[in-house]
């Protein structure tokens, strides 16, 4: 390519990359949200995320929900159904390592699996844009769905960070968090806070989907390409760690936009493996992860 | 009158405990029969292929494959390490063998051991960094790796990517298809129980429960967990190896999650740690999913299924079930 | 009694903004029995783990036998011969009480020490159990760990340690959950491993008991050390009774 191609592509680059950017951030940061708050890997969360999205168009489609209905009862709907899966399930099997990995992966595989034989399989799975069009930014043209997209994120962070630092739930998710046996004996309810925490991340796989689906269709791969992404991005930025999703969302998201533009599209998800084993051989506990491997657990 | 269940001991149990076990015919066959039975019927089947049909006989030998598989992932539980990705081993283990094949031209009975080997040697490299991390690591590294190597294999091409290597060397003969995998995997079964109960599988179950108590008592537990991975490893590549000659064929579907999903549904309903327990869900498992094969994929949605069910309400397994009615029976008895 | 079998120098650690230890620093010469004692949270298990390997200071120094140890890992800490037991116990539960001590045995350690033959391990392992109190010609050996109570564990804990042929022991909470006859039954038992050589910390909150046979008495309060001498002179210690007095509210709950 010519030099002055090259530079061309920089603006395009920039701001395609901050939207992938803020895609990557906010398909993991439930993710990783739920594992720092209870310890808990929800490996149905790919499953919950396609969940959503089909809730969202079955609203839509089938009972004619207006927009804002069908978002605000999936979320509740995706954020309950997290913490009934703690409720019911995890609560039995809490702290036998195995059985909640386990159940957490076979409801996960069970939920994609199962609207796969449902045959929601073909193109027809679209969710709408929030608002249709496209703007031009420093000559980029910019369709208004991925700028929501920036914004929904820029939004959850500043609600994250208050919600963390200012309210009662908040709080005791930090101190979950941080050292659970003191939370224990502060009077925090470990369980119910975990199921909650489930709860959380769920719902914001709800939101993720919600506003990333749109880009494309809803097919059964983005379920587990979105349970891919969550840990990738949890393993490069260290899985307990929000500033660490975020950095780590930016590292990966403009590693794979300027692979995408300067080589070819379909190296864009070798980007992962390159990322997680770079991570894995010099700081396997991620960029700001805490080694809290040996400390003391309750 | 209230009653209550009560389990007991069958007679021949408690006697057996001793060494008087010995001393009459209708005892040592107690002990002996539930071994020898189901290893009779393994080297026994494949000599009756007239009566039971090819096609069963390939079932066989895939369930064989799945069997070591789950095998694998239950050494990998008794230390602690919850492996979502078996397909990782066999991927590496099938891609491994069918290389030396293609490339160099190296006939099964040379590639198979060598891929074993690599296969097992280049997993544990693999999976090295993750080992100092809580188990939740392991677990999550395991599940990625298949999917990230098949995009990988993908995009660079490499190893004959999207289409793979075929025309690879067959099998020397129907013999050795059929009863390498069993001898494999009798062999891997009765290692791996001799090795739990002696004071080695000790340290590994240790490292489960409790692994600060164990490193507190001056034993390097990761070492012990790179062993374990690489025995895992050894077994895990052995079935990848193995099916890519037997299917003279290896791509991408060897990293395929069938391949991850199966040994660990097998294993969680046979009875984790019991090896016994993975080989017999194996062998429920495969046989009846293929004659579920015009469910497709609800196949899966059934296996999960089985994976809660069994996790939540039925956590010793089926092999232990059924070794607690071998031993014991119960009765009704009156509450004072 | 005259060398310093462990230095422990300046040494702080920071949990996300609370000080859990701040500047500690004490010797420990060989031989001797050092009570830790102070009010709950005063840090006395995060100094245990900062000696033994798992938590890694933030600043500071361990020497054990003038081998620097800080931050090494815990089972090469072990493996020079610092056994220590912990607070929550958690036996491996499945194993019975003798098998529980197989693992200890294992290590090459103990293989160095036994000159390469394990013997007959089993036999060590029922030794062991018998030094700390368990009854020999009972079934209590085998019983299976989950099946014992509370007091036959922590003494299975101590066992564990002594497997180890420890120079240095460290007893965080051996005596809590334990009744006053076990307690009465298990501290000449460490009495006795003392006079024979073996260095002990001992942290605790029986304060008589301990006071009864150890040398010297180190207090912590908000991770800083404020008074280390003789059992006497702390118990007059202004600052000791204050320390106590402010958490009286908090063991009196406890």
């Amino acid at each position: 390519m010519g030099y002055s191609l090259l530079l061309i592509m920089i603006p395009s680059i920039i701001i395609y990359g901050l939207v992938n950017s803020v895609i990557l951030a906010l398909t993991a940061m439930g993710f990783s949200l739920t594992f720092g708050i209870s310890g808990v890997a929800n490996f149905a969360y790919g499953g919950f995320y396609l969940l959503s999205g089909f809730l969202v168009w079955m609203l839509l489609n089938y009972l004619k929900f207006p927009y804002i209905l069908a978002i605000v009862v999936t979320i509740g709907v995706v954020g309950f159904l997290g913490f009934l899966t703690y409720w019911v399930i995890l609560l039995r099997v809490r702290g036998i390592a195995l059985s909640e990995v386990i159940a957490t992966y076979a409801l996960g595989v069970g939920i994609l699996e199962l609207f796969r034989w449902l045959g929601f399989v073909t193109y027809e799975f679209t969710l709408p844009y929030f608002k249709k069009g496209m703007v031009m930014i420093a000559g980029v043209p910019v369709d208004y769905q991925r700028l929501f997209i920036i914004g929904i994120g820029l939004a959850l962070v500043v609600f994250l960070y208050f919600f963390t630092h200012h309210t009662r739930i908040g709080l005791a998710f930090r101190g979950i968090a941080q050292n659970e046996r003191t939370a224990i004996s502060l009077g925090i309810r470990s369980d119910f806070t975990a199921a909650l925490s489930l709860a959380f991340g769920s719902a914001m796989a709800s939101v993720a989907a919600i506003v990333i689906l749109p880009l494309g269709i809803i097919s059964i791969n983005t379920g587990y390409e979105v349970l891919l992404i969550a840990v990738a991005v949890g393993i490069v930025g260290g899985l307990e760690s929000v500033p660490g999703i975020l950095v780590a969302s930016l590292i990966l998201g403009y590693a794979q936009v300027i692979t995408g533009t300067y080589f070819s599209p379909e190296w864009m998800m070798v980007v992962y493996l390159a990322a997680i084993v770079i991570i894995l051989s010099i700081k396997p506990s991620g960029l700001f992860g805490k080694f809290k491997e040996l400390e003391e657990r309750v | 009158m209230k009653l209550r269940r009560e389990r007991l001991d069958r007679g021949i149990k408690a006697r057996c405990e001793d060494i008087f076990a010995l001393s009459s015919y209708r005892e040592i066959l107690y002990l002996v029969i539930p071994r020898i039975l189901p290893l009779a019927v393994l080297l026994i089947l494949p000599l009756m292929k007239g009566v039971v049909g090819l096609y069963w006989i390939k079932v066989m030998v895939i369930t064989c494959a799945i069997a070591l598989l789950a095998l694998s992932w239950d050494l990998l539980a008794s230390v602690g390490l919850i492996s979502l990705g078996q397909a990782l081993f066999f991927g590496v283990g099938a891609y491994l063998t069918g290389y030396l094949n293609q490339r160099f031209g190296l006939p099964p009975f040379l590639t198979i051991p060598l891929g074993t080997l690599g296969g097992a040697f280049i997993s544990t490299i693999l999976l090295l960094p993750v080992l100092r991390l809580r188990g939740v690591y392991f677990a999550i590294v395991t599940l990625t790796f298949p999917l990230l190597l098949t995009r990988f294999i993908e995009t660079t091409k490499i190893l004959g990517g999207t289409e793979g290597m075929s025309a690879l060397s067959p099998l020397p003969n129907l013999w050795v298809e059929v009863y390498l995998p069993v001898i494999a995997l009798l062999i891997a079964l009765f290692v791996f129980r001799r090795l739990i109960n002696e004071d080695y599988g000790l340290v590994l179950q240790g490292i489960r429960d409790n692994d600060r108590a164990v490193m507190s008592s001056a034993i390097n537990i990761y070492w012990f967990k790179i062993q374990t991975v690489f025995l895992a490893g050894l077994v895990g590549a052995f079935s990848g190896a193995f099916m890519t000659h037997y299917y003279r064929f290896v791509g991408m579907p060897a990293f395929s999650s069938d391949y991850s999903i199966l040994p660990l549904t097998a294993a969680v309903l046979g009875g984790v740690g019991t090896f016994a327990g993975p080989t017999l869900g194996a062998f429920i498992l495969i046989p009846l999913s293929e004659v579920l094969r015009a469910f497709g994929t609800l196949r899966v949605v059934f296996y999960s299924a089985i994976l809660i069910i069994c996790i939540v309400g039925l956590p010793e397994g089926v092999f232990h079930y059924i070794q607690r009615k071998y031993h014991q029976f119960e009765r009704m008895v009156n509450v004072e | 009694m005259d060398r310093t079998i462990l230095a422990v120098e300046k040494l702080c650690k920071n949990f996300g903004g609370v000080a859990a230890i701040v500047d500690v620093s004490f010797h420990l010469r060989e031989g001797e029995l050092l009570g830790v004692i102070g009010p709950n949270g005063s840090g006395k298990t995060t100094l245990v783990n900062l000696m033994t390997g798992f938590v890694r200071p933030d600043s500071g120094k361990v020497t054990y036998r003038g081998t620097d140890i800080t931050g090494k890992m815990p089972y090469k800490i072990a493996d020079l011969g610092i056994a220590r037991t912990f607070q929550m116990v958690k036996p491996f539960y499945q194993l019975s009480a003798f098998k529980n001590l197989i693992i200890p045995l294992y290590s090459s350690r103990v293989k160095k020490l036994l000159g390469g033959r394990y013997g007959d391990r089993d036999a060590v392992a029922i030794d062991l159990l018998e030094d700390v109190g368990f009854e020999r010609d009972s079934f209590v050996p085998y019983k299976v760990a989950s099946s014992l109570p509370h007091g036959y564990l922590k003494r299975l804990e101590l066992a564990r340690c002594l497997a180890l042929r420890p120079d240095l022991l460290i007893l965080d909470e051996l005596f809590s959950g334990m009744s006053m006859s076990e307690v009465a039954s298990t501290l000449p038992i460490i009495e006795k491993l003392n006079q024979e050589g073996l260095s002990i910390i001992m942290i605790e909150h029986r304060l008589k008991e301990l006071f009864r046979i150890c040398h010297r008495v180190m207090v912590l309060n908000f991770g800083e050390r404020i008074v280390d001498g003789p059992p006497r002179e702390v118990m007059e210690n202004d600052a000791v009774k204050k320390a106590y007095l402010g958490s009286e509210e908090e063991e009196s709950n406890a």
